[in-house]
């Protein structure tokens, strides 16, 4: 079974990076690429009235835009002549990640820098030390 | 219908007009009270029929909401209390299935279904019931709220069951929808369609009413005690309290600003939180005083001597206090809960069956405590949420500060969530479109001014009334539709046990 590289996606420019590189790996090694887009989501927010009624409404419109930004990110990965698939999910990105990992059986996590400063991050939290604190296989934060 | 509307319409503007221009001789606030007054005293009277019953009046809507609570626990085998373990489990997640992440999760509907129950009625009406009915009120507001959790079960579970879904993934649901659809299926089509009708005039009403003057008319009152009551700057300025009130919540509903209503939405858990723990704290503070104060609660519960009509007055006044406050058996929840993303609306039943439990057996309870604890009880010439924020000033003297800006954001969400209830009830009663809605809309925010103007009696009156009718048609459906309810809950129940529907393992 070729070994399968998860890269968590977010669309920023950290993220393409995080993809390029782990095609790059994957060239390499013949691992096939999972691209992983995860839309933030609690299920425990407070929404009011009107918006439990259009949350269905809104939720099929969020997928169908994640998808039409994630799609091309596919392809472009496939036209490289690597293997590559995309999932997108609701809920916390790192958590999502390392279940994903963890499903799949992945070999590594690769991901894209933010560049926030170490405060900001101390404050914020950051999906990257999340991540590498909880991941059960290798993360590879890209710069 | 619409000329029910056309009659309407022009008695509104009618009660405005005079009042504006007899404003120079009298204030305002006095003018638009009398005007509003007898139309508010005619209506209370009617749906609050009473009969006498040991030397008092006992209202039979009051009997009415407590016989069906009582019939829909027994019917369903005590569901309130057996399944309240399967009902924290669901609000948990244990049972929603992780690929539905992003659509509305059983605790998002609790969240939101609670954010338009726990409000006033917690604080203010709590208040209102002691100093009426004595100590003794909190015993049956705690025993009303322990059947209503069998009502909220029956409505939701229908709620859900009979809600319209349209091509657009949007949902409709609630007490039209099943007393209509669900009646029909038992070849009382016109029947259901009368009741449908009648709920949904009730609920514009209720929405007004209930959810709207009163809230006003209580975020106004506790501001101007407050700011120092008689020589207050606010005194007389009522009107103008609730125009600013109005405008506010007329930036939320007409002007679709999220914002606001998401900075309420996420500050009025947490004042709940806070008034809880805060009523907590002074119950400990007076540890040795519990003993006493549930001694009085049960004293009170059977034999309420010195309160106007002795026991009953007593029991009339929890009941009363407990139904308005949780709405069990109103019909409003379900319109809330119908929105949850689910295939078993049996499942929305056993979540909603814990509102009333934390509406009124904890947090009504606590502040019943509150004022009997710190012997506030039977101080001259307070009551409502003065009387609340009088007992919570004489154990933290700075709290009233806090609760009058708890209270202004409870009314707020609660106004929020009500105005969607009613328009929900209207749209069904005249259809969906955007001037439709909009014309209700404009009116809600008028009865935000009207509420804040009137003294507190005739408001109280008139939000009784609509909530409690709108308990009319919606129980007799109950009723007609439990059956179905239960044939939901049977079949769920043992899928559960033949692990048909499972708990999703945590990752």
């Amino acid at each position: 079974m070729p070994k399968t590289y998860i890269v968590g996606y977010d669309t920023s420019a950290g993220a393409d990076r995080a993809v390029e590189f782990a095609v790059a790996q994957a060239k390499g090694t013949g691992a096939a690429i999972k691209i992983v887009h995860v839309l933030e989501w609690s299920a425990y927010s407070f929404l009011t009235p009107q918006e439990l009624e259009e949350r269905h409404q809104r939720r099929t419109e969020e997928l169908d835009r994640a998808a039409a930004q994630v799609n091309p990110v596919v392809e472009r990965v496939r036209a490289q002549d690597v293997e590559c698939e995309s999932v997108i999910k609701y809920g916390h990105v790192a958590d999502i990640i390392c279940d994903i990992a963890e499903e799949t059986g992945a070999a590594q996590i690769f991901v894209g820098r933010t560049g926030h400063s170490a405060l900001s991050s101390r404050v914020f939290g950051s999906v990257q030390l999340s991540l590498v604190q909880a991941s059960p296989v290798a993360v590879t934060v890209v710069p | 219908m619409m000329s029910k509307l056309k009659t309407v319409l022009p008695a509104v503007a009618a009660m405005l007009v005079p009042a504006v221009a007899m404003a120079q001789e009298k204030t305002l606030d006095q003018t638009i009270n009398e005007i509003v007054s007898p139309v508010s005293n005619a209506i209370a009277s009617t749906v609050f029929y009473s009969v006498p019953v040991a030397g008092t009046q006992f209202p039979l809507i009051v009997g009415w909401l407590v016989i069906a609570a009582t019939i829909f626990t027994l019917y369903f085998g005590f569901i309130q209390f057996r399944g309240v373990g399967h009902s924290i489990a669901l609000v948990k997640g244990d049972y929603s299935d992780p690929n539905d992440a992003g659509e509305v999760s059983h605790f998002q509907a609790l969240a939101t279904a609670l954010s338009g129950t726990v409000g006033l009625g917690n604080i203010a009406g709590v208040a209102v019931a002691v100093s009426i009915g004595g100590a003794g009120a909190t015993f049956w507001m705690i025993l009303a709220g322990l059947l209503g959790m069998a009502s909220k079960f029956t409505e939701c579970t229908l709620g859900v069951k009979y809600r319209n879904e349209y091509k657009d993934g949007s949902v409709s649901g609630g007490p039209m929808y099943y007393l209509s659809k669900g009646l029909a299926e038992r070849g009382m089509g016109g029947f259901g369609k009368v009741l449908a009708v009648f709920f949904a005039i009730c609920c514009v009403g209720g929405a007004l009413g209930g959810g709207n003057m009163f809230q006003a008319n209580q975020s106004y009152q506790i501001l101007l005690t407050v700011t120092g009551g008689e020589d207050s700057v606010l005194n007389d300025m009522a009107w103008a309290f609730g125009l600013l009130m109005a405008v506010f919540v007329g930036i939320v509903i007409i002007g679709g600003i999220k914002s606001i209503a998401r900075v309420t939405e996420k500050v009025v858990p947490f004042m709940g939180i806070l008034y809880v723990t805060t009523a907590v704290v002074i119950v400990a503070m007076n540890y040795d005083m519990i003993g006493w104060a549930f001694g009085q609660i049960f004293e009170g519960a059977f034999s309420a001597e010195g309160v106007a009509g002795g026991m009953v007055g007593a029991l009339i006044q929890g009941f009363k206090r407990a139904a308005f406050s949780n709405e069990a058996g109103i019909g409003s929840a379900a319109i809330a809960h119908s929105a949850v993303r689910t295939n078993e609306p049996v499942t929305e039943g056993y979540v909603a069956l814990l509102e009333p439990f934390i509406d009124t057996v904890v947090i009504c309870t606590m502040t019943a405590l509150v004022i009997i604890i710190t012997g506030s009880l039977g101080a001259e010439g307070v009551s409502g949420v003065a009387l609340t924020s009088h007992a919570f000033e004489s154990a933290i003297s700075w709290f009233p500060y806090v609760l009058s800006v708890a209270v202004v954001l409870f009314a707020f969400s609660t106004m929020i969530s009500w105005s969607y209830y009613g328009l929900k009830a209207w749209t069904y009663l005249f259809g969906e479109g955007k001037a439709k809605e909009m014309v209700f809309k404009l009116i809600f925010c008028i009865f935000v001014v009207i509420g804040a103007s009137m003294n507190l009696g005739p408001v109280i009156d008139f939000s009784d009334s609509m909530i409690f009718a709108m308990s009319i048609a919606n129980i007799i459906g109950l009723y007609f539709l439990m059956p179905v309810v239960k044939r939901e809950l049977q079949s769920y129940r043992a899928r559960l046990k033949s692990g048909a529907v499972k708990k999703f393992a945590k990752a």
